[in-house]
């Protein structure tokens, strides 16, 4: 009890006093998860449409490797990424371990199955309501992609929006191949574990309530703007 | 439907049939469709109507039976791109009445820069020249309906396929999806349409096709048709009866 109103006090005084170092904790953190959903999503919104429209032999099997994969261990990922970046790894020569760069391909790998699969399951829900009137006006299945990720569009905000609770939210990948070092890699969470196991919970805490403050900021903003799109288009 | 080399029509289904599951819907029916005349195809629920133009149509393909269009020569692109289909629920794309047009136009290859006055053409065609900016999905049902009719216009088929176009609407919009299906005939347009509504059929019809449980009970002149049907099932269909 006490140490909670502690950190509501240390949160406050933190946010108020625009503190340099939380702010620079703060902006990494947007950069590597906003940079890693951006990507997952460019990545990742066309690939699940492209899944829920193309038959192939073996798409049953893809289909349940990536819903699998929605529940990747991020410490798995992020020692993967790890092999594959250190200096004997096959791009070691790139130099990128415990760089930010790093950690957003860690989250990217960690947030892209999510939003495949998520706008696997839109585009092909989209696909039973639109196939038989897209096929009579002689869509071509490619354009047909774009065509339906742009019509559901409101329902796959929804999934990137988990793709980026996803990548906010985790701490095992960034901290293996980010390492944690003050002012260039540490995130918001890689700082609250260390100000957990240093002992001071009440600036781990103060650093949690911040980040949750956060997250919901971004989703409120995009669940006010995706009801008032989806007011407009019906 | 000016500038095309040769007519996709006629349409001819040989001993066409359908089973699903292993049951079979559509049995063996053989039907020549010519260009120019309304087609009214009829019939009671689960006679195979629907099924039937989504046959000729191409979205479902015959598991017996063969289709063939005009000489028989045609790629199967270029055969789609000459026929349009009118759904019971049209299905817009959620963007503009004017750019659910302008999609169509896409589709057909008209260059961007002419599509926008295209669009804006067809829609005033169907009065829907104020509604150009309004989300098409939520205009009203019978609107709906008009800019799908618009949608189909800007494709310039040969054939029109109309699924129950007017079971969900109101007279006033049933009456305007019959003026703008009177217009596609009146360009040259062959329409094939199934119905419920007796008084839509003989207000349309040219000829009528009559199924019962799958298959081919009669085809006969609309004026013969409507006086007296040649099977008994068209008769007891016609009288109000339960057929199946």
């Amino acid at each position: 009890m006490h140490d909670l109103a502690a950190a509501l006090s240390t949160a406050a005084s933190l946010v108020s006093s625009l503190d340099p170092r939380v702010l620079a904790v703060v902006s990494l953190s947007v950069q590597v998860s906003g940079g890693a959903v951006v990507l997952a999503a460019l990545i990742g919104l066309p690939l699940g449409a492209a899944l829920a429209l193309f038959t192939f032999p073996g798409r049953g099997a893809v289909v349940v490797v990536l819903n699998a994969c929605m529940g990747l261990p991020p410490v798995v990922v992020g020692l993967a990424i790890y092999l594959l970046l250190s200096r004997a790894g096959p791009l070691g020569e790139l130099g990128l371990l415990f760089t930010p760069t790093a950690m957003m391909m860690a989250q990217t790998v960690l947030v892209l199955p999510i939003i495949a699969a998520l706008s696997r399951q839109v585009v092909a829900d989209l696909w039973e309501e639109y196939g038989e009137q897209l096929r009579s006006l002689g869509a071509p299945r490619g354009s047909v992609v774009l065509t339906l990720l742009w019509d559901g569009r409101f329902s796959l905000l929804t999934a990137v929006l988990a793709g980026f609770g996803r990548a906010s939210a985790e701490v095992g990948a960034v901290m293996i191949v980010g390492g944690n070092i003050n002012g260039v890699t540490r995130t918001m969470t890689t700082a609250i574990a260390l100000e957990t196991s240093k002992g001071d919970l009440p600036l781990a805490l103060a650093l949690g309530l911040i980040l949750i403050g956060l997250v919901t900021v971004v989703n409120a903003a995009v669940f006010m703007v995706g009801q008032a799109a989806k007011r407009g288009m019906g | 439907m000016v500038g095309r080399d040769g007519s996709i029509l006629p349409l001819e289904l040989s001993r066409v049939g359908f089973s699903a599951g292993g049951r079979p819907l559509i049995r063996d029916i053989s039907l020549r469709l010519e260009a120019g005349s309304r087609t009214l195809v009829l019939g009671p629920n689960g006679a195979g109507k629907s099924l039937l133009l989504r046959l000729c149509h191409g979205l479902l393909t015959p598991t017996g039976g063969s289709i063939r269009w005009g000489d028989g020569a045609m790629a199967a692109e270029g055969l789609r791109r000459r026929q349009a289909m009118v759904f019971q629920r049209p299905v817009l794309l959620r963007r503009s009445a004017l750019a659910n047009i302008r999609y169509v136009l896409g589709l057909m290859g008209m260059p961007r820069h002419r599509r926008q006055a295209a669009a804006m053409a067809a829609l005033a065609r169907f009065d829907l020249a104020d509604l150009a900016l309004r989300p098409a999905r939520v205009l009203s049902g019978g609107e709906q309906q008009r800019l799908a009719l618009a949608r189909a216009w800007v494709m310039e088929p040969e054939i029109l396929f109309l699924d129950e176009p007017t079971s969900a609407l109101d007279p006033a919009a049933t009456q305007a999806v019959e003026t703008a299906i009177q217009d596609f005939h009146g360009s040259g347009a062959k329409i094939v349409m199934t119905t419920h509504d007796l008084g839509q059929a003989r207000r349309l019809a040219d000829e009528v096709v009559f199924l019962a449980g799958g298959a081919l009970e009669e085809r006969t002149p609309a004026s013969i048709f409507f006086k007296g049907p040649a099977s008994a099932r068209a008769r007891a269909f016609l009288a109000g009866e339960l057929v199946c």
